[in-house]
């Protein structure tokens, strides 16, 4: 897991319209990346539907929501209907996990994808702050991301 | 703008819906949206000790959740509240308004007053409060079970010994 205090590596992946978006647009403000293990699973629908609710008082700090799986940008744009939820999700696809895994979130085969991880990085590209779930299972509530943000 | 750290839920108090008598039981954050919550309520409705219930609407997920959890509420101020939730549960197919208005008819309510109660502000603002609760508390799905005496899941209060936030409580699904 990458350490509080890291630069955060960049990246530049598509979005769930197909459009490239970097760590790198975001400078100035502070962005909440939120790796998951893939759309379309319950735990991963509910964790991005109850932050799509307090959305409003987390961008009210000054902060930005991003997700990100390995899923392709086609899968995340049907996730993202199928949840009614606004919320940026990023394709980690080609190389598969590469994001993840320079972030130290990415589970090896026979998992294959992102381990639930929570990664607050500020306004100057900076890890301010990390949260990772003992199993990909488990999802943080939204109190913590209002703790991290006190 | 509301506080929505990690906090206990808040102990049973008179704004809340109890079924039953006692200080044991359970207190349920749930969404009349949902059909987990659904498929659960007859093993939830009627525990041993209390049924504490507490409005946990994710709208994202279940878009006509909002408007049946101020249903239920309108329906409680004319006395009616876990019988508007229990019809809302066992025919989930069945929750457009024409359906609410006929669940109002066969409960014996006053149609005009529930129209006006569902529609207030101070019904909608009860609602959130009880959903920034559960979220102060970790909830993270539906329906998430604490217990009435302790106000903790066995997770949470695993978490709380250890000094740290409060995570993800149980949730029985």
């Amino acid at each position: 897991m990458i350490a509080v205090g890291e630069q955060a590596p960049d990246f530049t992946l598509r979005d769930q319209d197909g459009e490239k978006v970097s760590l790198s647009d975001y400078k100035g403000r502070k962005v909440l990346l939120i790796f998951y293990p893939g759309d379309f699973s319950p735990v991963c629908g509910d964790q991005l539907s109850i932050y799509q609710e307090v959305k409003p008082e987390i961008v009210e700090q000054g902060v930005d929501l991003v997700g990100i799986s390995v899923d392709s940008f086609f899968a995340h744009k049907a996730f993202q209907e199928k949840l009614g939820i606004d919320t940026t999700l990023l394709s980690d696809f080609e190389p598969k996990g590469e994001v993840a895994l320079a972030y130290g979130s990415y589970l090896d085969a026979p998992l294959g994808f992102a381990n639930r991880t929570l990664v607050l990085v500020d306004e100057e590209g900076k890890v301010a702050w990390t949260y990772e779930s003992p199993n990909p299972g488990e999802f943080p509530g939204a109190n913590v991301i209002f703790d991290a943000l006190s | 703008m509301a506080d929505l750290g990690s906090a206990q839920i808040p102990p049973v108090g008179p704004e809340d819906h109890v079924r039953g008598q006692g200080e044991e039981g359970i207190v349920v954050y749930t969404d009349l949206g949902c059909p987990r919550c659904a498929a659960d309520w007859p093993r939830l409705r009627e525990p041993p000790g209390r049924l504490v219930f507490r409005h946990f609407p994710v709208a994202g997920k279940h878009p006509r959740s909002p408007a049946l959890h101020a249903a239920a509420e309108a329906a409680g101020l004319q006395g009616r509240f876990f019988e508007m939730v229990d019809s809302l549960y066992a025919e989930r197919g069945r929750v457009d308004d024409p359906h609410l208005w006929q669940r109002v008819e066969s409960l014996g309510l006053d149609l005009e007053r529930f129209e006006a109660d569902r529609r207030d502000p101070e019904v909608q603002a009860g609602v959130r409060r009880d959903f920034e609760s559960g979220i102060r508390a970790g909830v993270a799905g539906t329906p998430a079970i604490f217990d009435a005496c302790t106000l903790e899941t066995e997770r949470t209060r695993v978490l709380n010994t250890n000094g740290s936030p409060t995570g993800r409580p149980e949730v029985d699904n």
